[in-house]
């Protein structure tokens, strides 16, 4: 996490070597730097502490910071901005459109339910049985979708996960419970893991599997092989000159971010006790896609920033429209306000328009600004 | 030659994925006859062409019959005047012949009796797919198309590729014939048609024009045509293909200036 | 042989909600290369106009029908000019847009008729049912046939017979080549958003006196169908996608009747994956 890849557009957190000022201190320069490469580490720092935190943020979360009910969605936010992160991996990194990245976090999230209330596994077995399920699902569908490209990739995409949207809505033999889902059991979760005091724990899990996302992300998309998928998304055609089948270091890609998925579908159904089929369905990937557009596909923080805000959005907004300052707005105003989706499918409309890098590009046009103030 | 010129491009660029395909090219087109645009393959001919069409995002000046054109989507450079014949023809293969010309249809009175002379076998397949015309005949429709209106300027790209020798000899007639009424501009490999044709030339190599000048002057000059079209004189066999074709010109040419008098006089 | 006339008759009803979907779909495809995620808005968008109009503004049904549709066609002009067309060099943003519309505006209606299916008012003429070989369908179940068959022969006279028709189906072929005829395809591309549009919430309006009730997921849930049904009509075929239309919604009825509910659903839903397999080429290249 202290360098640039290459395969990241020049929207770096470490400033290019900036013309040198003369009269500026190199140390100080030096010191400038290592702070804002280093800074990730600290986010993380404070993100991990904040369970013993008594601050309030009015507007933002309702109680104090670490009170069960703000960890829960700090908690979720962070578990989107990783599963974010993992579809950016296909969209951002590699250039896929894929509509069907709910499919591996549904996989992950109801084999490893299922494992645990049909087999009687263990978590740490059904978790297994849960990640390996998303893992080979990604490999075998994506082995088959692959074989088209463009719009009909997004399409075969689409149809596997409505695919299992629907199997998983109706319920075959009453193994997945239909529109009700199933939660999962009490008996087979370590108690550490149930109860509303032990809600710090399913945070650090949540930020544990951000970190995961992330480091994996990174990491491959910095590998050989993230240089091959950078070149596929610019174009793929050159790839192949080069002697590379393309086709190959998608599935990989297309593995990677599923099995993420599937991990952040473990994490999912821990933070919320239970597998529901909204999990799989087709506004899930979109979700996804919002998310990270939204804050900026293709960088390393852009999609985290976007499952962030998308989730606390969607969770807040609401309650938010039932208080008095909005309800007391007329209806013109209220109505719009008070529907998270319609605010963020907007919101989401003007970023593609007007701010194609999303928010993530925000911090690269304000650095320039930044920098004349403090030059 | 750029004071008279009617169509000159200048510093032309052109960059498709981050690969620049033009580096800046320099073109004239000569207010009357043929203007050939030579050059060997991959040097940027169709490009340039569809540079000056639009059809590629492209920088640079482009000035048609005085006008600046450089920045105008690809209908409107049509709508000055300027008759598009593609490299692959472009002819709708789901639409009928009929349906293919009348897609053309640009003026309120369209110029079929010349076309139809020209090509009369457009009027008696009018009803017949396009798709199912051999090479020659969509390449006829390609040309026929660019004739129904009062164009000032006619490009056609390679009008003889993949055509057979005898076709290759039609194509040549119809070309000289037109290029009696309105200039064109030609991008061509085939050495003997365009010696036949052309009054002058451009050769680009690599994107940027590496010569421009009288084509004849040019194909006459052994060592200067190998060294920017990497051939010597003609191709033999289209020359002698051109050679034996040239009694029905001179009939043919007639039948057209009659058609034309017509058309016009009213 | 009752269940199977009421079977067919209630797929053949389906099918036509699925081609004046897909018919639009297909054509805004097949010329402009825009895969419209916000077609299944447009339909909830008809819907909910023909439901505020019968139910709210007392009209009656065909009134209420014509002025839902309406309303679809402009909404989806200005959806084509106000975001698809300043994206024209940017496809993926394209579509990136229409998901946005897709999602802002089921919400939209959410917001302000509730997220509940809200009952549509059965017309008196519409109500009965019609005895074929014994079973009882609903003439609501004709009404939709009808619709689409009319739809249908509008189409194929306007791409037949007008100059627009003529410059859509080149269009589709050639977009460019078009251009280099010196034709503003532009204007094509708004007609053809307003037809698809017009074609998708009749649909929505026809949708609500078949299920009886619209809500605001109506539009989504029936995309997917439509997909298929493009898929396999071929991009920008008005015959294809009746053709299809028809199979699709036959093959789901009957599966779904005779099999485990739902089955029909996945069989459609798994013949989308196997046909842009199958046929990839239809699909492959128009964009990168």
């Amino acid at each position: 996490m202290s360098t640039v890849t290459s395969s990241t557009p020049p929207t770096p957190a470490v400033p290019s070597p900036s013309p040198p000022s003369s009269a500026t201190g190199a140390p100080a320069r030096t010191a400038r730097i290592a702070l804002l490469r280093w800074w990730p580490l600290a986010l993380f720092g404070v993100l991990a502490v904040l369970p013993y935190g008594t601050v309030r943020v009015p507007g933002l979360l309702d109680g104090p910071v670490g009170s069960p009910g703000s960890l829960q969605l700090l908690a979720l936010c962070l578990v989107f901005g990783g599963l974010a992160t993992s579809y950016d991996l296909l969209l951002g990194r590699t250039g896929l459109l894929s509509f069907g990245h709910a499919l591996y976090f549904a996989a992950g999230l109801y084999f490893t339910d299922l494992a645990m209330l049909e087999w009687r596994l263990p978590l740490a077995s059904a978790a297994l049985v849960g990640i390996g399920g998303a893992a080979v699902l990604s490999v075998l569908l994506g082995a088959v979708s692959l074989r088209v490209t463009g719009i009909g990739f997004a399409m075969v995409t689409l149809a596997f996960a409505q695919a299992g949207a629907i199997l998983v809505q109706r319920n075959p033999g009453g193994v997945t419970g239909g529109e009700e889902g199933r939660a999962a059991p009490s008996d087979l979760l370590p108690g550490s893991l149930i109860g509303i005091e032990n809600t710090p724990n399913l945070y650090w899990i949540a930020l544990a599997y951000l970190a995961l996302t992330l480091a994996v992300v990174h990491w491959t998309s910095s590998s050989p092989t993230g240089r091959v998928w950078a070149g596929i998304r610019e174009n793929e055609r050159r790839v192949e000159v080069l002697g590379l089948r393309p086709y190959g270091f998608k599935l990989v890609a297309l593995a990677v971010a599923g099995t993420l998925a599937g991990v952040g579908g473990v994490v999912y159904l821990l933070l919320t006790g239970g597998a529901t089929p909204q999990a799989a369905g087709s506004d899930t990937t979109l979700s996804l896609l919002v998310m990270v557009v939204l804050g900026g596909s293709g960088t390393r923080w852009g999609p985290v920033l976007g499952g962030v805000l998308y989730t606390w959005a969607a969770h807040r907004l609401g309650d938010l429209a039932n208080s008095s300052a909005i309800a007391d707005l007329p209806g013109v105003l209220r109505v719009p306000l008070s529907q998270p989706l319609f605010l963020l499918g907007s919101l989401f409309v003007g970023v593609v328009y007007l701010l194609p890098g999303g928010l993530a590009k925000l911090s690269s046009r304000w650095r320039p600004i930044r920098g004349g103030l403090t030059a | 030659m750029t004071s008279e010129a009617l169509l000159s491009a200048r510093g032309l660029r052109v960059v498709i994925d981050g690969l620049h395909i033009l580096h800046g090219v320099d073109l004239d087109v000569a207010p009357t006859g043929v203007t050939a645009l030579l050059g060997r393959n991959g040097a940027g001919k169709t490009t340039t062409v569809k540079a000056v069409m639009g059809l590629v995002p492209r920088t640079g000046d482009i000035r048609f019959a005085g006008r600046d054109v450089g920045r105008l989507p690809t209908h409107a450079v049509v709508r000055q005047g300027i008759g598009y014949a593609p490299e692959d023809r472009g002819v709708f293969a789901g639409l009928t012949v009929a349906e293919n010309l009348r897609l053309a249809e640009r003026d309120a009175d369209p110029a079929y009796p010349f076309v139809y002379e020209l090509f009369p076998e457009l009027r008696s397949r009018g009803r017949q797919l396009a798709g199912t015309l051999s090479g020659g005949q969509q390449q006829m429709l390609a040309i026929g198309r660019t004739l129904l209106n009062a164009n000032r300027l006619i490009v056609a790209d390679e009008p003889t590729k993949g055509l057979a020798p005898k076709i290759v000899a039609e194509v040549a007639d119809v070309l000289a014939r037109v290029a009696e009424r309105v200039p064109v501009l030609l991008v061509e490999q085939n050495l003997a048609l365009v010696r036949r044709v052309a009054g002058t030339c451009t050769v680009l190599a690599d994107g940027r024009t590496a010569h421009q000048g009288d084509a004849a002057e040019l194909l006459a000059d052994e060592e200067a045509a190998r060294r920017l079209l990497g051939v010597g004189g003609g191709h033999p066999v289209a020359a002698s293909s051109i050679a034996t074709a040239a009694p029905a010109v001179a009939a043919a040419s007639a039948a057209t200036a009659t058609a034309t008098a017509t058309k016009e006089a009213p | 042989m009752a269940t199977v006339v009421l079977l067919a008759c209630t797929g053949l009803g389906l099918g036509a909600l699925y081609f004046l979907i897909a018919s639009g779909l297909s054509l805004i495809f097949g010329l402009m290369d825009v895969l419209n995620l916000a077609h299944g808005a447009l339909l909830s968008v008809g819907a909910y106009a023909t439901w505020w109009g019968a139910a709210q503004a007392g009209l009656n049904y065909w009134l209420a029908l014509a002025f839902g549709t309406a309303f679809g066609t402009v909404a989806a002009v200005v959806l084509e000019l106000v975001l698809i067309r300043p994206l024209y060099t940017r496809p993926r943003d394209q579509i990136l847009a229409t998901v946005g519309v897709g999602l802002a505006v089921p919400a939209l209606l959410m917001g302000i008729w509730g997220g509940d299916a809200r009952p549509f008012p059965q017309p008196e003429s519409l109500a009965g049912t019609v005895h074929i070989a014994g079973a009882a369908v609903p003439v609501n179940r004709f009404v939709l046939i009808g619709a689409a068959a009319l739809v249908l022969v509008a189409l194929r006279l306007f791409l037949a017979r007008t100059r627009y028709g003529l410059i859509v189906r080149a269009g589709v072929e050639d977009r460019a080549m078009v251009t280099a005829l010196g034709v503003d395809v532009r204007k094509a591309f708004t007609l053809v958003f307003a037809i698809g549009g017009a074609a998708a919430a009749l649909g929505g309006g026809l949708a609500a006196l078949y299920f009886g009730s619209v809500n605001p997921g109506q539009g989504a849930n029936l995309l997917i169908f439509a997909f298929v049904v493009v898929v396999m009509g071929g991009m920008g075929s008005v015959a294809g996608a009746a053709a299809a239309a028809v199979a699709v919604g036959l093959v789901q009825q009957f599966a779904n009747y005779y099999t485990a509910d739902g089955l029909g659903d996945l069989a459609v839903v798994a013949l989308l994956a196997v046909l842009v397999l199958a046929r990839p080429r239809e699909l492959t290249g128009r964009l990168a």
